[in-house]
């Protein structure tokens, strides 16, 4: 048991809120207003000789009504609302802040067990405190992972006698993280040498720089040519028809933009140069050394379009590539 | 009055106005801003305000109060929460008997809306 559920379990047991009579006795004008919203036509809530009809001394109140004689009210809730702490309840605040720190920071009332041991009439005083029953292990719902919370709130009269009790239950939990937004392939790093490469990928134009004096082909994209030194250069457009020359399977690390495993490939173009890419409409076992390959286009978002490779010949009806 | 395993209450269809949602809420002493401010509970991530519990433990009770009479006490009120009350919607509560002893019954309850069951579970009275 890992020392936060000790922590929580050392709540199991304890008082959460200490007994506290509600503000007002149990009065004729709290049940009207209650038994007209409610619109519940029974007359032993409001008249004295239909509730003796019924054998009773007078008037009782509704029996779910119970917990409203103990609410905390307008003034109160304000307060609350204001950040101001409640009397008597620092066990509840504790635990609050205990499930806080455990990221159960939401709330939703799965269950309610009333249990009335008499009837409540006018004049009645009613206290309520709340013990814990239990917390349960983490669980996972449809809401989110979380802690079932089990109270139990025992309502008591001027006498101390216990006239309700009522199980609790409510779910404290992390809400289900939104769909988080799409994540974004890492951005090339731009400079002045390599911009119209991937200027041009975004024309979906697969550009080869080519010395301006010795014509020879290279890539990746530089300042001067590697054969004579010169500085002059433009770019030849090209086929888009490549073989496999080497190639990684990459597991790890994962990427959120990337499905993994990345078939990072070594493709040689039919102009040979060679190109670092990544392969598509293809698992790595049916890669071969060699194989032909031709392009494609990986918009992978807005900003960013890619050449990629994908196996030429006969089956060539693999997927076209998506947004990853 | 006869009751018998099996009984079946007739079925109560009680529209969620925002005006009953608003004075059930405040008839029951609860201020929560949920259940009678739209904006704050919009804000909360509810797509409305919504009844509050102490209502759907009431208008429960109600629903087997004004079948078993106003002589019968209620014992236990039991229920499972699930879908919300949501203004505009409809409850529809439904009841049989699922247990008789002595003068004890016991009414297995039902309230559905559109979203699905908002409350379920039983209520004994004792006739």
């Amino acid at each position: 048991m890992s020392n936060y559920d000790e922590r929580l379990d050392a709540f199991v047991g304890r008082q959460l809120i200490e007994a506290k009579f509600g503000q007002d006795a149990v009065n004729q004008a709290m049940i009207r207003h209650w038994v007209e919203a409610m619109e519940d036509p029974n007359p032993a809530y409001l008249s004295d000789d239909a509730a003796r009809a019924t054998g009773r001394p007078g008037v009782v109140a509704p029996a779910s009504m119970l917990q409203a004689w103990t609410m905390r009210g307008y003034a109160a809730t304000q307060a609350l609302a204001r950040g101001e702490s409640a009397p008597g309840a620092s066990g509840f605040a504790e635990l609050v802040g205990l499930l806080d720190e455990g990221g159960y920071t939401s709330v939703v009332a799965t269950d309610s067990d009333f249990e009335f041991h008499r009837e409540v009439v006018p004049g009645d005083r009613i206290s309520v405190d709340e013990v814990v029953e239990s917390i349960s292990a983490e669980k996972t719902t449809g809401l989110g992972t979380g802690r079932f919370v089990t109270t139990v709130r025992t309502y008591r009269d001027a006498e101390g006698e216990t006239v309700g009790v009522q199980t609790w239950r409510t779910l404290r939990f992390r809400p289900a993280a939104p769909e988080a937004p799409k994540a974004l392939r890492p951005r090339p790093a731009l400079n002045r040498d390599n911009a119209f490469w991937f200027e041009a990928a975004r024309e979906k134009r697969l550009v080869v720089q080519r010395c301006a004096d010795c014509s020879t082909l290279r890539h990746p994209p530089g300042p001067g040519c590697p054969e004579c030194g010169s500085f002059d250069w433009d770019t030849v457009e090209a086929s888009g028809a490549g073989t496999l020359y080497s190639y990684v399977v990459a597991h790890h690390p994962k990427h959120p933009a990337f499905d993994a495993p990345y078939l990072i490939a070594l493709v040689e173009l039919a102009e040979g140069t060679r190109l670092i890419t990544n392969l598509t409409g293809v698992t790595a076992e049916d890669l071969e050394i060699g194989m032909p390959l031709a392009l494609e286009w990986l918009e992978a978002d807005d900003g960013l379009t890619l050449p990629v490779f994908a196996p030429t010949g006969p089956d060539t009806d693999h997927p076209r590539p998506t947004e990853n | 009055m006869t009751v018998a395993v099996g009984d079946r209450l007739d079925p109560v269809a009680i529209p969620i106005t925002r005006t009953l949602v608003v004075a059930t809420a405040l008839a029951s002493r609860d201020y929560q801003d949920v259940h009678h401010d739209p904006d704050l509970a919009r804000e909360r991530g509810s797509k409305d305000i919504f009844m509050n519990i102490l209502t759907s433990n009431g208008l429960t009770e109600r629903f087997v109060t004004a079948w078993a009479g106003p002589a019968a006490v209620v014992k236990r009120v039991k229920i499972r929460l699930g879908a919300p009350n949501y203004p505009g919607d409809t409850m529809t509560m439904t009841g049989e008997v699922s247990r008789v002893d002595g003068d004890e019954v016991e009414v297995s309850v039902k309230g559905e809306n559109a979203l699905g069951i908002h409350a379920s579970g039983i209520v004994v009275v004792a006739l």
